[in-house]
């Protein structure tokens, strides 16, 4: 439940010094692009900011984008702004649970009607009245939209709650869909990826603490500063790309070389994610750097969009049988109109003689 | 589905079907009208015929002496902006894993910045052609909306490919997406433009050179 104290109590209170402080402010006007004018900004927002409301629904999820916040690495000041918040409810994370654990989401619902943020992780089957998910006896349809009237803004958190993700992949078997194609009067963020990377989950609740307002967003709905660029414009391994240089399998000469990813699939290019900037573990690697092309995890439908390891300029050209086809009716018509042709100028050559 | 996943999809399979159809329609249709029968006696052997026909394939290739000056124009940008052409279309990476997800098998390509200079001066030479064509007396009296929607098809892959490397105005795999679209209505066009003298201008040389030859007059 809410409390009075303030972020800068709750962080010396954890032994996190001003200067680590100022640091991590520091490095979130860098991460949202701001300019060093805004840290002394961010600091005092944050230091004077009380703990808001967060209701956190989990639909049909795997529980990637929880553990990948609360898993990351050590503990962080990212980390304690996410204990900044007031976490009525987490499936995951709370120790209430059965009606206790609904009473609680009422109680802050009411609490904080019009106030809280309701933070959605996994998508929301939508088939036979969506009974393929149920919190409670509640559909997470029912509950979605009955949480979402009295929030201030939602944050969809991982591919699934974004755009659906892979309960939504061919052939949806539950007509699973993301929030913003259910909820239309809200604002709402998406923060995509499978799962998404902490310090932009962190990174928007960091924007919304210190502005009291959402970040700007690209055309579906994702944080311009986190999401405005592809992987491929920040990935180290670009040059290679641009000289030519690829690995052709994972354990060429190219591979170990640590050569561009191109030719074994890697979808940065059509990738909108931070993942060559902000990093994963601490900033310590992400998966092209581990030496895997970038899956496009955090994009619509990615999970339809043909094989992962099938290089992004192939083509898909269809089944030699139907090409056969077109073959065959080419031979047709070419005999046909040649045919016509011969029977035209026979004609013509008759009449001439006559 | 995006643009990007209908270009490479549906809308390429069904330009490559056009593609086929009409490049068998059209050869089919071109080799086996009936031709009309030469009564001259024949002045040297058929194999002799076959050779002068070759030969006609390569010196067509160059300009005769006389109109040299006259075609040098024409001629020089013909073979850059075709050069060009090939070589950004087959040494291109992404175009050789393009190809390759068709035929199976690739080969070395070049790097991009040298991709792009090609690509650059073949376009500045398609856009010389194209203004020639449109300000030459007499060209232009012979041009029919046929060669202009040829120049078309042909200069816009290169026209959107730039504009995916410089990401112009759009998202990346939009800009693809239209690279490849302009790519299937190359292929749509193909058979039935003047695009097709890919397939009939070597056997049209040779068969210039051919029944020339058979008449004991050298081309």
């Amino acid at each position: 439940m809410t409390d009075n104290k303030t972020l800068a109590e709750r962080l010396r209170e954890r032994g996190v010094s001003r200067r680590g402080f100022m640091k991590f402010c520091a490095a979130t006007a860098s991460m949202m692009a701001l300019p060093p004018l805004m840290i002394p900004r961010i600091a005092a927002a944050l230091e004077q900011a009380r703990r808001p409301s967060v209701i956190w629904l989990s639909f049909q999820e795997c529980t990637g984008c929880t553990e990948s916040l609360t898993r990351s690495h050590a503990p962080t000041i990212e980390g304690l702004i996410f204990d900044h918040i007031s976490l009525d409810y987490h499936h995951t994370l709370q120790a209430a649970a059965g009606d206790a654990a609904e009473h609680a989401r009422e109680a802050a619902m009411q609490e904080n009607e019009g106030e809280y943020l309701l933070v959605v992780d996994g998508s929301i089957p939508l088939k036979d009245d969506g009974i393929y998910s149920t919190i409670a006896g509640i559909t997470n349809l029912s509950m979605l939209e009955d949480v979402a009237a009295g929030a201030a803004a939602i944050i969809s958190v991982g591919t699934c709650a974004a755009f659906g993700g892979i309960p939504h992949a061919n052939p949806n078997p539950t007509g699973a869909v993301g929030v913003s194609e259910i909820i239309t009067d809200k604002p709402i963020v998406n923060v995509p990826g499978c799962p998404p990377i902490p310090t932009v989950i962190t990174g928007v609740l960091a924007h919304y603490l210190t502005f009291g307002r959402l970040p700007e967003l690209d055309s579906l709905n994702r944080p311009m500063v986190f999401f405005g660029q592809t992987i491929h414009d920040r990935c180290y391994r670009r040059p290679f790309y641009e000289r030519g240089q690829f690995a052709d399998t994972f354990d060429d000469e190219g591979a170990r070389k640590g050569w561009c990813l191109f030719k074994l699939g890697c979808k940065g290019p059509t990738t909108y994610n931070a993942c060559a900037t902000a990093k994963w573990n601490d900033s310590v690697s992400f998966p092209i750097q581990a030496g895997h092309g970038c899956i496009g995890c955090s994009e619509p439908n990615f999970w339809d969009k043909g094989a992962f390891y099938e290089p992004l300029s192939a083509g898909r050209w269809g089944t030699p049988a139907a090409l056969g086809a077109a073959v065959v009716a080419g031979a047709a018509i070419g005999l046909g109109s040649a045919a016509l042709a011969r029977k035209r100028q026979a004609e013509a050559s008759e009449e001439k003689d006559i | 589905m995006s643009l990007l996943d209908f270009a490479r999809g549906t809308a390429l399979q069904w330009s490559l079907y056009i593609f086929v159809v009409g490049i068998i329609w059209r050869i089919l249709g071109a080799a086996l009208v009936m031709r009309r029968k030469d009564m001259s006696q024949a002045r040297i052997s058929g194999a002799e015929r076959v050779k002068e026909g070759a030969m006609t394939i390569l010196t067509r290739s160059v300009p005769p002496e006389t109109f040299e000056k006259r075609i040098r124009f024409s001629h020089i940008t013909g073979y850059l902006w075709h050069i060009g052409y090939f070589v950004v279309v087959l040494f291109f990476i992404p175009h050789i894993l393009f190809i390759k997800s068709f035929l199976g098998f690739e080969w070395p390509g070049l790097p991009n910045p040298m991709i792009l200079v090609i690509g650059a001066i073949t376009l500045a030479t398609l856009v010389a052609l194209l203004v020639r064509r449109m300000t030459h007396p007499v060209l232009k009296l012979i041009s029919t909306a046929d060669d202009y929607i040829s120049w078309l098809v042909a200069a816009l892959p290169l026209i959107t490919g730039y504009m995916v490397v410089a990401r112009v105005g759009l998202h990346y795999e939009t800009l693809l997406g239209l690279h490849v679209l302009s790519f299937c209505l190359l292929l749509i066009w193909f058979p039935f433009g003047k695009l097709m003298h890919v397939f009939f201008i070597f056997p049209s040389r040779y068969n210039v050179g051919a029944i020339f030859a058979r008449r004991g007059v050298r081309v």
